[in-house]
């Protein structure tokens, strides 16, 4: 058997692959978050809990309205994005004149209502979410079983990176976006309505993450805490990736969860801990993250 | 004398009068510290304390300096942990030198980490230091000096200068309150000093304190470090009081309750931080033995939002306005 | 009045009170309880991960158990308290401190997470309290963490994980891979375990430690996929045992033929998992509620109360409130050293607990089960999830004082 580092190559590919899964979580989350931080400049505390509204969607749709998983990944995310736009548009625009740090204090008290009430509606332990009957059962790889439901998440994932980046860097509405991010008040001269672009932004950003909630409930089992233990790393992952491109969120989004991977396979005790150490790493090289722009 | 003259005089007078006041609200307040533990539990004072001590140091930072760290757990853990491991495993060692390491091993974590993260502001800032205490989070998780997820018990809480037995809830509390007045004075000093004053001038803008030729970056760490360091105090004395130090306090969740306890308080307001830390640890106090008790997380949180909302003065500087108001 | 006098006349009030106190006492030398109340906190988790297996529902056990006596030990009241520790063994010391200084709690119940059995068991110690520690499952909390102030009732990390790898080795599954959860339970866990294994003829061919909680278990499955161990041991609670096993199931471990071996599980975890996924799987119990007559007809009760049925851990809180109350009511004190005393005297014979005897060391030592999860078509009823395989007798179950580390145990 080949080996590397006295590791097979077999189970080196197979973390590989679960890493690069892992990642499309990430890089669907700091994607949300770097739409938002771009035109709002706030950092989405409450990223985390609409992640885990997104979960806990698909399920509450399943269990009361029987509304199925295909339906609910359409479906919930447009929810999710509602009540972000909710709060764009009655919370956050009161301190949008203010420094940009009560916005990260507004989402975390945000955060905290959402996730503590869960709680006590539906306990910390949560709930299973049934795999969709097409996405059962799996594929047998050279290197290892692949669950097709795992092989979705990645596909659609990187998907719904890639669309995203499409529209903002392909599509006239993205070129608003984009100009506005730049100079917001030379774009509300022009004409364009500033303030409904803000709301909508927030509002896709937040539709991002509870996307992300829908695919991750079935293979996650679906909590209260689900969001904030993840958010965290998405944050290291975000200060990597210096949120100053859309495709730089992506990639660093894949490309940690790849190298978590493989901490797992060396050194797995390291695995919770590698990323914030790549973190130290490159803010001592660059201090302004890999993609980002001077602030 | 001309009327300029006088009218200089006129707000010396004013100011000298108004320090004057403020004096007597301290010795009040020192007063009050005294009598407290027999009409309250002690135990529960010198929570109230430490928390206070340990929202000081980060309003050192958040209200005259304009940085706000999402780590400061780090430190208060830091400082838990250094000391406890002491007080457990070298049981020679009196509290006073335990707490000292503790404060010193906390400012050491702060000088790397302030080092990190000050080349970066504002939002950039907060992120880079939350994650700094993430990982430090993981280090201490791991590491068999903090005994992991089930943290240090039964750390003794020894003999002061080898003499006075703090295992007594009063001696502790006295203890802990000097403590606690040290700290809140070396704010006070760090304040009112001329580097406090180049501190408020960075908060206000960085740019013309750059021009004017200061090293902002130095200054801003220094700040950085001795927060750490009175955070570390602060952490210091909760694991002698409690007896014991776990993850709890270096977890992320504790580095947005001391924001909303400055918040709450008042940023950049000396007393602030205690009332905050008062009102956010009586409430989890309160809570926790009632009903409503799993809602103590959404109450926090509403609090939060309540205050970035339309509160953003705190008890404090809101008081602070009415005196302003109606007596002057 | 002058200074002279003054001292006079309060030394003469206090000989007064002395007086007064000594004739009080000399009525009620009988019943010697401190506040004239027998007071007992109930500390758990009950909100959190463990919510389930304990929490409200064990608050409703040791209330049965209270109101079982009428509400009274002799002519003394009993008052119970309650508060969540939320698996925080800060707020948990903290309560636990705070009842004992200013409520004057006698008896601290439930206690889930070592972490905060310990500190309390600590605590109770340095003040000279009572605590009875039914939730929290670390064999330390009667090895080298003893005191001579707290019992451990129900079961261990030692008896469950013990019980379970002899059984299965015996069984025929001779190679394992272990995952368990980074604390103190899951290492202990996971060395007693290993332990086992070897003794018995069997090989632990790997081993990984997932930080508590974990929602990602993919990668620990793969690694247990590509070990090619027959038994994949599982050394967590709650929803991380939830979490491991619908995992190791979509990868295609129980197809492959690999059978998961969970060394802790309630009853709740199976309810939540399903007979489908869960069906097969053994494990080592301290009770089960389709026992014997006695334990159906508390369960009975219990269940007409909450609605579910108690676990083991339930069921062992009211079993200990039981006794203890019994104890007070024999000794005619509160006092933690007497009321210990007569349950290491006295035998354990309730709905719980046949024979059952507490040690010097703190542990109660009574039969423990090697049960198996029922297949769907097997089961009769909404809470028929379980059989009995066979009866590891008590002696065997716990670790014995001869390897005690125990500073009240002498060897």
């Amino acid at each position: 058997m080949t080996t590397i580092l006295g590791v097979p190559l077999v189970a080196l590919f197979g973390q590989l692959l679960l890493g690069l899964i892992n990642g499309a979580f990430y890089a669907l989350l700091s994607l949300g978050l770097a739409v938002i931080f771009g035109l709002l400049r706030i950092i989405n505390f409450a990223h985390g809990a609409q992640y885990m509204l997104g979960a806990f969607g698909a399920l509450l749709f399943l269990q009361y309205l029987n509304i199925d998983y295909w339906v609910a990944l359409a479906l919930v995310p447009l929810t999710v994005g509602a009540i972000g736009i909710l709060i764009e548009r009655f919370l956050l625009r009161r301190i949008a004149h203010l420094d940009h740090l009560y916005g990260l204090l507004l989402t975390f008290g945000l955060a905290m209502i959402i996730e503590g009430s869960f709680v006590n509606f539906f306990g910390v332990s949560g709930a299973n979410y049934p795999i969709p009957a097409a996405l059962q059962g799996g594929f047998k790889l050279d290197f290892m079983f692949l669950p097709t439901y795992r092989a979705w998440v990645l596909v659609a994932g990187l998907g719904m990176c890639l669309f995203t980046w499409f529209m903002i860097e392909k599509t006239r509405l993205g070129a608003y976006l984009r100009a506005g991010t730049e100079k917001p008040q030379l774009m509300q001269a022009f004409g364009v309505n500033m303030p409904l672009l803000t709301t909508l932004t927030y509002g896709f950003g937040v539709a991002l993450a509870g996307f992300a909630g829908v695919l991750a409930a079935p293979i996650y089992s679906v909590s209260p805490g689900m969001g904030s233990n993840l958010l965290i790393v998405v944050f290291a992952v975000v200060v990597i990736g210096g949120m100053g491109s859309i495709m730089g969120a992506i990639l660093t989004g894949l490309a940690m969860g790849v190298i978590e991977g493989l901490t797992k396979v060396f050194w797995p005790e390291s695995a919770s801990t590698v990323i914030f150490f790549v973190m130290v790493l490159v803010l001592l090289v660059r201090p302004n993250g890999l993609f980002g722009k001077e602030a | 004398m001309n009327a300029k003259t006088l009218d200089l005089n006129l707000t010396e007078q004013r100011q000298v009068r108004q320090r004057r006041r403020v004096g007597y609200l301290y010795l009040a307040l020192i007063a009050i510290g005294l009598v407290a533990p027999w009409v309250a539990y002690p135990v529960f004072l010198m929570k109230l304390l430490c928390f206070g001590l340990f929202a000081c140091s980060f309003n050192l930072l958040l209200g005259y300096t304009g940085l706000l760290s999402f780590g400061h757990a780090a430190f208060l853990a830091m400082g838990g942990y250094c000391t406890g491991y002491l007080m457990s495993e070298h049981s020679g060692i009196g509290p006073e030198l335990a707490i000292l390491a503790g404060t010193l091993a906390a400012a050491a974590v702060g000088a790397v980490f302030g080092a990190i993260a000050i080349r970066r502001q504002g939002i950039y800032f907060a992120m880079i230091t939350l994650a700094l205490s993430q990982m430090l989070y993981f280090l201490f998780l791991k590491s068999p000096f903090t005994g992991g997820e089930d943290g240090l018990h039964g750390i003794s809480r020894g003999k002061l200068l080898g003499v006075i037995d703090l295992s007594d809830n009063l001696a502790m509390y006295y203890f802990v309150l000097a403590i606690t007045v040290a700290g809140f004075a070396l704010v006070l000093r760090v304040v009112h000093s001329p580097f406090g004053q180049i501190l408020k001038a960075i908060r206000e803008n960085e740019p013309r304190a750059t021009s004017l030729g200061y090293d902002v970056n130095r200054y801003k760490w220094l700040a950085f470090v001795i927060s750490s360091a009175i955070a570390g105090l602060a952490g210091s004395t909760k694991a002698i009081v409690f007896q014991l130090a776990t993850l709890t306090d270096a977890h992320w969740h504790m580095s947005g309750e001391v924001v909303l306890m400055t918040l709450l308080g008042g940023v950049g307001t000396l007393l602030g931080p205690f009332v905050g830390a008062g009102i956010v640890v009586s409430l989890q106090h309160v809570l926790s033995q009632s009903p409503l008790g799993a809602w103590g997380g959404p109450i926090l949180g509403l609090i939060f939002v309540i205050c970035v909302l339309s509160f953003r003065a705190g008890v404090v500087g809101w008081l602070k306005l009415l005196v302003t108001r109606n007596f002057r | 009045m002058s200074a002279t006098q003054s001292l006079r006349a309060s030394r003469l009030a206090k000989a007064i009170a002395i007086g007064l106190f000594a004739g009080l006492a000399a009525t009620s030398a009988q019943a010697n309880v401190s506040d004239n109340e027998v007071r007992i906190g109930y500390l758990d988790d009950l909100s959190g991960p463990y919510s389930d297996l304990a929490g409200p529902g064990g608050y409703e056990a040791i209330r049965m158990a209270v109101e079982d006596f009428d509400n009274k030990v002799g002519d003394k009241k009993i008052v119970l308290f309650q508060a969540d520790h939320k698996n925080n063994a800060d707020l948990g010391a903290n309560t636990a401190r705070e009842w004992i200084d200013r409520r004057g709690v006698d008896l601290i119940a439930g206690l889930n997470a070592s972490p905060v059995a310990i500190a309390v068991s600590r605590l109770v110690e340095e003040k000279n309290r009572f605590a009875i520690v039914s939730t929290a499952a670390a064999a330390s909390l009667t090895n080298e963490y003893c005191t001579p102030n707290h019992i451990h009732y129900v079961y261990d990390t030692y008896s469950v994980s013990n019980g379970a790898a002899k059984a299965i080795v015996a069984n025929g599954g001779k190679t394992w891979y272990l995952l368990s959860a980074d604390y103190a339970f899951g290492h202990a866990m996971e060395e007693q375990v290993s332990k086992a294994v070897a003794e018995n003829g069997g090989q632990v061919l790997g081993k990984a430690r997932h930080p508590f909680p974990t929602s990602d278990f993919s990668s620990y499955v793969l690694q247990a996929q590509a070990s090619g161990a027959q038994i994949v041991g599982l050394a967590s609670a709650g929803s991380d045992l939830v979490n491991a096993i619908s995992t190791a199931q979509q990868f295609g471990l129980m197809d492959a033929g690999q059978t998961m071996a969970s060394l802790m599980v309630f009853i709740t975890d199976i309810k939540s998992i399903g007979l489908e996924t869960a069906q097969g799987t053994q494990f080592v119990s301290g009770w089960y509620w389709d026992m014997n007559d006695d334990s159906r007809a508390w369960a009975k009760r219990y269940h007409e109360r909450t609605g579910n049925m108690p676990t083991m851990v339930q069921a062992g809180m009211y079993s200990s409130t039981t006794q203890y109350l019994k104890a007070v009511e024999a000794t005619g004190s509160d006092d933690p050293k007497a009321v210990r005393e007569h349950m290491i005297k006295t035998p354990i014979n309730d709905m719980f607990a046949k024979d059952g005897r507490v040690r010097e060391d703190g542990r109660m030592v009574h039969d423990m089960y090697l049960m198996q999860v029922k297949a769907p078509g097997d089961s009769t009823s909404e809470w028929d999830l379980f059989e009995t395989k066979s009866v590891i007798p008590g002696d065997e179950a716990f670790l014995p004082l001869s390897e005690s580390k125990c500073k009240l145990v002498n060897n």
